[in-house]
């Protein structure tokens, strides 16, 4: 709707100008900015409404519905804390795991591996972001976690028992398992973007540092500071992706509301939560409980986007000249 | 339409074959179309579902009246009763004093079929179906019995060698009709969980790890031994599990099937006939297997509409007489005459514009 509005508009002002070749610009800009329009209308759009629907409980809640541990539909009482917490932590082991491999991937992908070398696993990359979400959750759910529960978690347990976050039984099925999932899942994003941002850089940096003398490995190190604010980027996305990423975490996080004090522990995120609880809430609290949850990650990803752009800045010292910052 | 345009000898077919299977529908329905037949909507829960819509299609050959229903969830039914956005909402918990105190107008609750909730475990090598009281469930799902060769467990199984291992309880993650069964049995039979869990679809579980529908929690309990899991009769019956036979309140270990469900439902008609919502579980019949519970039809109790309420009232008697029969196949419990005949008493308060709806019989 917005777009034919304002190419109308822009249409008749345009009317008034002499000559043709100003109303297709005008038009064309007219339209382009109601497409950016519409997307910051969205995001209003969503916070207003998660506000509205979370106002019942945010009034009779208040406050401490951020730090609260408890979740009791029974009671109505309704405390976010354990899906925050379960949210950060699957995200945080997500990044965690998947950095290092991504990145590890892209240098080679961009600096050693042949150009089809580097093609065919760009496409096989692809794929993997292509595969929907719950196929995810099904692999992790039937191979993944009766791998963890037999061989990995027991060992875990054997040898690092003795720190907190690796005690506990080995069920198969908790953080660990929704963290390995989700690294699995915003791979390809970083892998992707970091490949391409690292083939962005200028060739002539990785001259100078090899005719100064720099090995291969010093050379690419220089590269890769390049190329850090797109690489940070990169990372940016996919946590992204990890704070909000529902069904494939719901199969295999244990769903309690129990706060996780280890990685094998159960827990829940903040969107498995919702999609768990949404369709079966009868009470109007525990409605709107739930969609002040909603708001909550809405308000933790901003945080998080805004923290993750300060690092970027910090990292980079305020430089903007390298190739596609973030 | 483009298909119908195409010039290939299939395509052409294919229009004979859907213009004959049209021509055959309405004809069909031809009679009842003199009818003046009603479009009923409903939304709800999704346990009943595959009943609800071999009902309505049954329905709609007979008579012509069509029900479009939505299985969106208990929650989303019972909101949008409350905004009256359908004609009947569908509930597999049945609203309690305060919620109906929420309504705009009061609403009638009229159970359809029953269901139960079996407890399905793995223990490799054990051979006979294991046993339990109701005290075992309840014990197991607070965390206080955490060893299959418990005391309490192994008191009800006699001759049976239990393992030292550790017992993991399953429980389902999302809100369900199950679960509002399945703990308002661990809240009849234990005082403990009635006060500190207490009930609802879901609810703070003190123990285990969830898993989502019964197909998380049925995944989990197979790959996972030492576990213990709930999950509907029917989904166990399908898939063939061995479960749980649990200790009835007449103190018999009942096996849980279709037969001793509507036992359940039975043992607890007295109470129904008073308030159609008290819960059937822990069912004083001695045949009855004792975590069961039934589904639920809300229909507002003045119909504002009077073809409309006339034609949900003539829709759930025949739901209670014709209907019942169609439960066995699709793994539902139908009800006991004693409960038939309840509904039918509370089809003669439905009204509209403060006439009654159905005539006394």
């Amino acid at each position: 709707m917005t777009p034919e509005r304002s190419v109308g508009t822009a249409g008749a002002m345009s009317g008034l100008r002499p000559r043709p070749a100003f109303r297709v610009d005008d038009v064309y800009r007219g339209l382009l900015m109601a497409a950016a329009g519409v997307v910051f209308l969205i995001v209003f759009l969503i916070a207003f409404e998660s506000f509205m629907g979370a106002r019942l409980s945010m009034k009779t809640i208040g406050w401490s519905f951020l730090w609260s541990g408890e979740w009791d539909p029974v009671a109505d009482h309704y405390g976010a804390l354990p899906y925050v917490i379960g949210t950060l932590s699957t995200s945080f082991l997500a990044l965690l795991l998947a950095v290092p491999l991504g990145v590890g991937s892209a240098v080679y992908l961009a600096e050693l591996a042949s150009r089809r070398l580097g093609a065919v696993v760009s496409f096989v990359m692809e794929l993997l972001a292509a595969i929907p979400s719950i196929v995810f959750g099904i692999w992790g759910f039937f191979v993944l976690a009766p791998v963890l529960r037999t061989t990995v978690e027991p060992w875990l347990i054997e040898h690092f028992g003795f720190i907190p976050l690796f005690s506990g039984a080995p069920f198969g099925i908790g953080i660990l398992n929704a963290g390995i999932i989700l690294a699995i899942m915003i791979v390809p994003t970083i892998v992707s973007i970091s490949r391409e941002v690292l083939l962005a850089t200028p060739k002539s940096l990785r001259e100078a540092s090899l005719a100064l003398g720099a090995t291969q490995a010093e050379s690419i190190g220089v590269a890769l500071d390049a190329a850090k604010p797109g690489i940070l980027g990169a990372a940016i996305l996919a946590l992204g992706r990890a704070l909000g990423e529902t069904m494939a975490v719901t199969m295999v996080i244990g769903n309690t509301n129990r706060i996780p004090t280890s990685l094998l522990d159960p827990g829940a995120t903040m969107a498995s939560v919702i999609a768990n609880e949404f369709t079966e809430a009868t009470s109007p609290i525990y409605l709107s409980a739930l969609i002040q949850i909603a708001l909550v990650l809405f308000l933790v990803t901003i945080v998080m986007n805004g923290l993750a752009r300060l690092l970027v800045y910090w990292v980079t010292g305020g430089r903007s000249d390298t190739a596609g910052a973030a | 339409m483009t298909m119908f345009r195409s010039k290939a000898p299939a395509a052409r077919l294919l229009r004979g074959v859907a213009m004959l299977a049209m021509t055959l529908t309405m004809g069909g329905t031809m009679p009842a179309c003199a009818a003046k037949p009603v479009n009923l909507t409903g939304a709800g829960a999704t346990f009943p579902y595959p009943i609800y819509s071999k009902w309505f299609d049954m329905y709609h050959q007979k008579t012509g009246t069509q029900v479009n229903y939505q299985s969106i969830g208990s929650g989303g039914g019972i909101q949008q009763v409350k905004a009256g956005t359908v004609d009947f909402g569908a509930s597999d918990a049945p609203l309690n004093d305060q919620r109906m105190g929420e309504m705009p107008k009061p609403v009638v609750h009229f159970p359809t079929v029953a269901g139960a909730v079996v407890l399905a475990y793995n223990l490799p090598g054990l051979k006979a179906p294991l046993r339990m009281t109701s005290d075992v469930v309840a014990g197991i799902y607070l965390g206080k019995i955490t060893k299959w060769n418990d005391k309490a467990i192994a008191a009800a199984n006699p001759g049976v060698t239990l393992p030292a291992q550790a017992i993991l309880p399953v429980y389902r993650s999302d809100g369900s009709g199950t679960t509002y069964i399945f703990v308002s049995y661990l809240s009849a039979v234990s005082k403990e969980w009635g006060t500190t869990v207490g009930v609802n679809t879901s609810v703070s579980w003190p123990a285990g790890i969830g898993g989502k529908g019964n197909e998380g929690v049925s995944g989990l309990v197979r790959q996972t031994p030492g576990s213990i899991g709930y999950v509907e009769l029917a989904y166990a019956k399908q898939n063939k599990f061995t479960v749980a036979h649990l200790q009835n309140a007449a103190g018999r270990f009942v096996e849980p099937t279709l037969a001793s469900t509507t036992a359940a439902a039975n043992g607890a008609a007295a109470e129904l006939a008073k308030d159609v919502r008290t819960p059937i579980v822990n069912s004083p019949d001695p045949d009855a297997y004792p975590i069961a519970g039934l589904t639920f039809l809300l229909v507002t109790k003045d119909q504002a509409n009077a073809a409309k309420g006339r034609a949900i009232a003539s829709f759930i008697e025949w739901a209670m007489t014709e209907g019942q029969e169609q439960a066995a196949d699709l793994d539902y419990a139908r009800l006991p005459e004693s409960v038939v005949n309840v509904n039918m008493t509370n089809l003669l308060s439905l009204t509209s514009a403060g006439k009654p709806l159905v005539a006394k019989r």
